[in-house]
C-alpha cells in the first residue's frame, strides 16, 4: 500500500484533507496512532464559530461557515450542526466597548457577520441569562456540531472516496529519498510522494523527524458536561475576556469549556483535569446562569492540541523539505475550520498550489531558531 | 487540613488500617460514604445492635461491633456521609459533605473502598422490579426492609445464598432460587482440599445450600433467564433441558459476583492486572498494597476480591506499608512477621480459589437487543456495530455510541463493552482496556465546583 499522499493524524483535519485530496484523484493513506478522533477532535466543544476570530483566520473561517450550512453535500451528513447562533456576552461596559470597536473594525473591512445587540435583545435570545449582562456580539449563522458524529461522517466519507485508514499505527521515522518519502511505522513501512503533518499535539515530533524542528506548546483545554437539564439556552455563549464557552447539546446536557487548562503529563502523552482551574470556568458559567448551581457535573476531561505562540495555526508547505505539508497548531479553535483547511491542504497536496493567501500561517513563525540548517 | 494518611472507606479494610496507623502515631483521616462505619458487610451494625434483624444477619455481621468500637476509640478524624469525587497529584482529595466541597491533603492515600456487584445484562434487566441482591441487602441492613410478593432470587456466589438465608430467618418468603452457576468441574473440585483450611467458612456455605435444597425451591441447570413485563416486572422465564419455564414474579433479585472498585485507580493512572478467572481488572500492587503510583495504596476488595477477613488483614498490611513509606522509624517487616499477617491472610483466602472456580462469571453472549448501557440506553447490537467500524478500543465505541457517558461513568456497562469489543475483534478479553475514567468519581454540582476557589489546598 504505497499511496500518493500519506496523512499523519486521524483527527478531523487529517480526515478532511484526506477526503478532499481523494476526491481530487489522489490515493491516500491516513495513519492514526490511537483511534480516529482520539485527542483534540474527540475532546472539543465543537463550536462552529466565526465570532471573535483573529482577522488572519477569517477568510478560511467564513468559507468554512458556508460549508457547515451545507455539510451534507461534503460528507453526506450534517455532523449534528445546528445554526443556533453564537453570542459573546459583555458583562460590563468596558467589555461592550471592546466588542463594539471590533465590530466597527470588521465593518470597515467589509465583514458584517457579527452584529451588536443590547441588553434587551440579549434577554430575548437567552431569557435565563444573568441580569448584569449589558449586551453582546451575535452571529446567528454560527452554532455547534456533534464532534463524534463529525468524526464518523468524515471517516465514512473518506472511506467512500477510497481513502485507506490504519488505526493504532505509530509513525516511527520519516526519510526523504529522491522524490519519495520512506515512512516506517509500528505496522509496516510505506512510501509516499507527499506527507501531510496533521498530528495535532505531536506535530512537533513529526516535524523533528523530517529535520524541520518547530516550536509549539500543548494546550490541554478542559471541558465539563452536566446531567440532562430542562431547556436552558439555545445559542452558544461565550463571555468577553473570560474563559467560558457554554452551550446545551442535542442530548439536553450542558457543555462548559472555554480554555481552562488541565495538567499535562510529564511525558506529554496525556492530560488530566485540574479541578481548581476548572472551577474558574464553572464560576464563570454559574455567574452567567445562576439557576444552574444545583445541576450536577457528570464528567470533565482535558483534550490535547498543539498551540502556537500567536494562537494561529500552521498551514502550508514545509520551509525546509520537499513534499511535506503542515496543518497543525489550531490552538483549541480548529473545529470550525475543518472543511476549508481540508480544501486548502488537499489543493496543496494534489496541485502543489492554492489560491488561498497563507502568509499568516507560514511555518517559519514557529521554526526553532538556532538549529543548524541542513 | 493536611494528614499523613487519608483512608477512603470505613469498611473492614479501612477501619483496620486506620486503627493500626493511629497506633503507630500517624495522623489519619477516614472518609466514608455511609453515615456510620462498617462498609457493606457491617452496614448499620451499630444501629442494628438493638434491632430484631441483628440475630438474623448472622455471626459474621455481629463481629462488626467490636471492629467499629476499636475504630471509634482510635483517635482519628472521621468524615462520614462524604463523597470523594476527585483525587489529584499531591495528594489532594476532593470531597463533598452536606453539599459543600472540601479538599484534604495527604502524604499517602489508602483506597479501601471495596467492591461493586458485577453487572450482567440480560433481557429485561432494566425493568422496575429487577434489582441486585446487594441492593436488597442494603435495604435490609439499613432499614430492616424485606421484599414482598413473588420474590425470585437468581444468581451465583455466596452473597445470594447468604441473603436468602437471612431473608428466610426473618420470616421473608422466596418464590424460588435460581442457581445460575454451572455444574462444578473436576478442576473446581480440585480446590476443595485447600478450602478445608477455612473449615467454618466451608461449612457455612454448605449449610446455606442445604437449607435452600430442603425448601424445595432451588432451580438449577438453567440458561437464558429473562425478565418480562410492561413497564414493570410481571414474569420471568428460563430454559432448562430444552424446555422454557415461565413464572409470575414481582421482584427478581440478581447477583453474579462482585468486582473490585477500580474507577479511582483507573482515574489515577495506576497499572492494572486482568484476572482471567473472575474477569476483572485489579490494580497492580507490591507486597505492601502500594499501587504503581507512589503514595497510593489499596486494601480490601478494591485490590481484588477476598472477603472481609482478608480485607481486615490487608488493611493492617497496607497500614504497615504506609507507615514504612512515611519513614517514622518502624521495622515494618518485623511487625508484619510478629503479627503473622501473611499466614492469617493465607487462611482467610483459603476458600477463595474454590469459590472462584465454582462461581465463574457468566459467559453467555449478550443478545443484540439487550440494553448494555443503562444511562444512555445503548444496546449490545449498537456497541457491536460501532466496534466493527473502529480500532479495538472501548474509547472509540464510547465516542460512537455514548455508552459509558452517563452519570454512572461506565460502572454498569464497562466490562460488557470490553467483552463485546473483544468478541467482535476476536481478541482475549483482557487485551482490551477499560474505559478512561474521567472526573468526577461521583456527580458533583456546578455550585460546589464553583465555590472551590475558597478551598485551601
Amino acid at each position: 500500500m504505497n499511496p500518493d499522499i500519506l496523512v499523519i493524524g486521524g483527527g478531523l483535519h487529517g480526515l478532511s484533507a484526506a477526503l478532499q485530496a481523494a476526491r481530487r484523484g489522489a490515493s491516500i493513506l491516513v495513519l492514526e496512532r490511537h483511534f480516529l478522533g482520539r485527542h483534540a477532535s474527540g475532546s472539543t466543544a465543537a463550536g462552529v464559530r466565526t465570532l471573535g476570530r483573529d482577522p488572519a483566520e477569517l477568510p478560511l473561517s467564513l468559507e468554512a461557515a458556508q460549508t457547515w450550512h451545507k455539510m451534507t453535500d461534503l460528507v453526506g451528513d450534517d455532523c449534528g450542526f445546528k445554526a443556533c447562533g453564537q453570542l459573546q456576552v459583555a458583562e460590563d461596559e468596558a467589555a461592550l466597548a471592546s466588542i463594539t470597536a471590533r465590530i466597527d473594525r470588521l465593518a470597515k473591512q467589509g465583514m458584517h457577520h457579527e452584529k451588536l445587540i443590547g441588553a434587551d435583545e440579549l434577554r430575548d435570545l437567552v431569557p435565563k441569562i444573568s441580569p448584569h449582562c449589558v449586551g453582546a456580539a451575535w452571529v446567528p449563522g454560527d452554532g455547534s456540531a456533534d464532534p463524534h458524529r463529525a468524526i464518523r461522517a468524515f471517516r465514512d466519507a473518506a472511506k467512500r472516496a477510497g481513502v485507506d485508514i490504519i488505526e493504532q499505527c505509530q509513525v516511527t521515522s520519516l526519510k526523504r529519498v529522491g522524490q519519495s518519502w520512506q515512512v516506517k511505522t509500528s505496522k509496516g513501512d510505506f512510501n509516499a510522494a507527499v506527507i501531510i503533518n496533521a498530528a495535532g499535539a505531536w506535530a512537533d515530533k513529526i516535524a523533528e523527524m523530517v529535520g524541520e524542528p518547530v516550536r509549539h506548546a500543548i494546550r490541554t483545554s478542559m471541558m465539563v458536561v452536566t446531567e440532562r437539564t430542562g431547556d436552558v439556552v439555545h445559542p452558544v455563549i461565550s463571555s468577553f475576556g473570560r474563559k467560558l464557552s457554554f452551550k446545551q447539546t442535542a442530548e439536553g446536557t450542558l457543555l462548559i469549556g472555554g480554555g481552562a487548562q488541565g495538567r499535562l503529563a510529564e511525558d506529554r502523552q496525556s492530560a488530566s483535569v485540574d479541578v481548581q482551574a476548572l472551577s474558574v470556568a464553572v464560576q464563570a458559567a454559574v455567574r452567567l446562569f445562576p439557576s444552574m448551581v444545583g445541576t450536577r457535573m457528570v464528567r470533565a476531561w482535558a483534550g490535547m492540541e498543539a498551540m502556537t505562540e500567536d494562537h494561529i495555526p500552521v498551514i502550508g508547505f514545509s520551509a525546509k523539505v520537499e513534499g511535506l505539508i503542515h496543518a497543525f497548531g489550531f490552538s483549541g479553535h480548529g473545529f470550525q475550520l475543518v472543511p476549508s483547511v481540508g480544501r486548502v491542504v488537499a489543493e496543496l497536496a494534489t496541485e502543489g498550489k492554492t489560491n488561498q493567501q497563507l502568509d499568516a500561517f507560514n511555518v517559519k513563525r514557529v521554526s526553532e531558531k538556532g538549529v543548524a540548517s541542513c | 487540613m493536611t494528614y499523613d494518611v487519608v483512608i477512603i472507606g470505613a469498611g473492614p479494610a479501612g477501619m483496620a488500617a486506620a486503627v493500626k496507623l493511629a497506633a503507630l502515631g500517624t495522623s489519619v483521616c477516614v472518609i466514608d460514604e455511609q453515615p456510620a462505619p462498617g462498609g457493606q458487610i457491617w452496614r448499620g451494625v451499630e444501629r442494628n445492635a438493638t434491632s430484631p434483624v441483628f440475630k438474623a444477619l448472622g455471626e459474621d455481621y455481629q463481629k462488626g461491633t467490636s471492629a467499629t468500637e476499636a475504630f471509634h476509640a482510635a483517635g482519628i478524624d472521621y468524615l462520614p456521609s462524604a463523597q470523594v469525587w476527585q483525587i489529584e497529584d499531591g495528594w489532594k482529595v476532593f470531597l463533598t459533605i452536606d453539599g459543600k466541597s472540601r479538599c484534604v491533603l495527604a502524604k499517602a492515600v489508602l483506597l479501601a473502598n471495596g467492591a461493586q456487584e458485577r453487572p450482567v445484562p440480560f433481557a429485561g434487566w432494566t425493568l422496575p422490579g429487577v434489582m441486585t441482591v446487594g441492593a436488597a441487602q442494603i435495604l435490609l441492613k439499613s432499614g430492616g426492609m424485606l421484599p414482598e410478593g413473588n420474590v425470585w432470587i437468581a444468581g451465583a456466589g455466596p452473597l445470594p445464598l447468604l441473603y436468602s438465608t437471612q431473608l428466610l430467618e426473618l420470616g421473608g418468603r422466596v418464590a424460588g432460587y435460581i442457581d445460575t452457576s454451572k455444574k462444578p468441574t473436576v478442576k473446581a473440585l480440585s480446590h476443595l482440599p485447600a478450602a478445608w483450611r477455612d473449615f467454618p467458612g466451608l461449612m457455612k456455605g454448605l449449610r446455606w445450600i442445604w437449607k435452600l435444597r430442603r425448601s424445595g425451591k432451588l432451580v438449577r441447570d438453567i440458561c437464558n433467564l429473562q425478565a418480562n413485563g410492561e413497564g414493570k416486572l410481571a414474569q420471568i422465564s428460563w430454559e432448562s433441558k430444552g424446555q422454557i419455564h415461565k413464572r409470575d414474579a414481582g421482584v427478581l433479585l440478581v447477583h453474579e459476583g462482585v468486582v473490585p472498585r477500580i474507577h479511582e485507580t483507573l482515574a489515577l493512572g495506576c497499572d492494572h492486572i486482568w484476572n482471567d478467572q473472575q474477569k476483572y481488572f485489579a490494580p497492580r500492587t507490591d507486597q505492601w498494597g502500594e499501587t504503581t503510583r507512589k503514595g497510593i495504596f489499596i486494601a480490601g476488595d478494591a485490590g481484588g476480591i477476598g472477603g472481609w477477613k482478608a480485607a481486615t488483614i490487608s488493611g493492617e498490611i497496607a497500614a504497615l506499608g504506609i507507615a514504612r513509606s512515611l519513614n517514622i522509624g518502624i521495622d515494618a517487616d518485623k511487625l508484619r512477621r510478629d503479627a503473622s499477617l501473611d499466614d492469617r491472610r493465607k487462611k482467610a483466602l483459603a476458600l477463595r480459589p474454590l469459590l472462584d472456580a465454582l462461581y465463574a462469571p457468566p459467559q453467555q453472549p449478550i443478545a443484540d437487543d439487550v440494553v448494555v448501557c443503562r444511562c444512555e440506553e445503548v444496546t449490545a447490537g449498537r456497541i457491536r456495530e460501532a466496534a466493527r467500524a473502529s480500532a479495538p478500543d472501548v474509547g472509540a465505541v464510547k465516542a460512537a455510541t455514548r455508552c459509558g457517558m452517563g452519570p454512572c461513568q461506565g460502572r454498569q456497562c464497562g466490562y460488557s463493552v470490553q467483552a463485546l469489543v473483544a468478541e467482535v475483534n476476536d481478541l482475549p478479553v483482557g487485551d482490551v482496556r477499560f474505559f478512561n475514567i474521567r472526573p468526577p468519581l461521583k456527580p458533583v454540582t456546578l455550585g460546589e465546583i464553583a465555590t472551590l476557589q475558597d478551598v485551601e489546598a
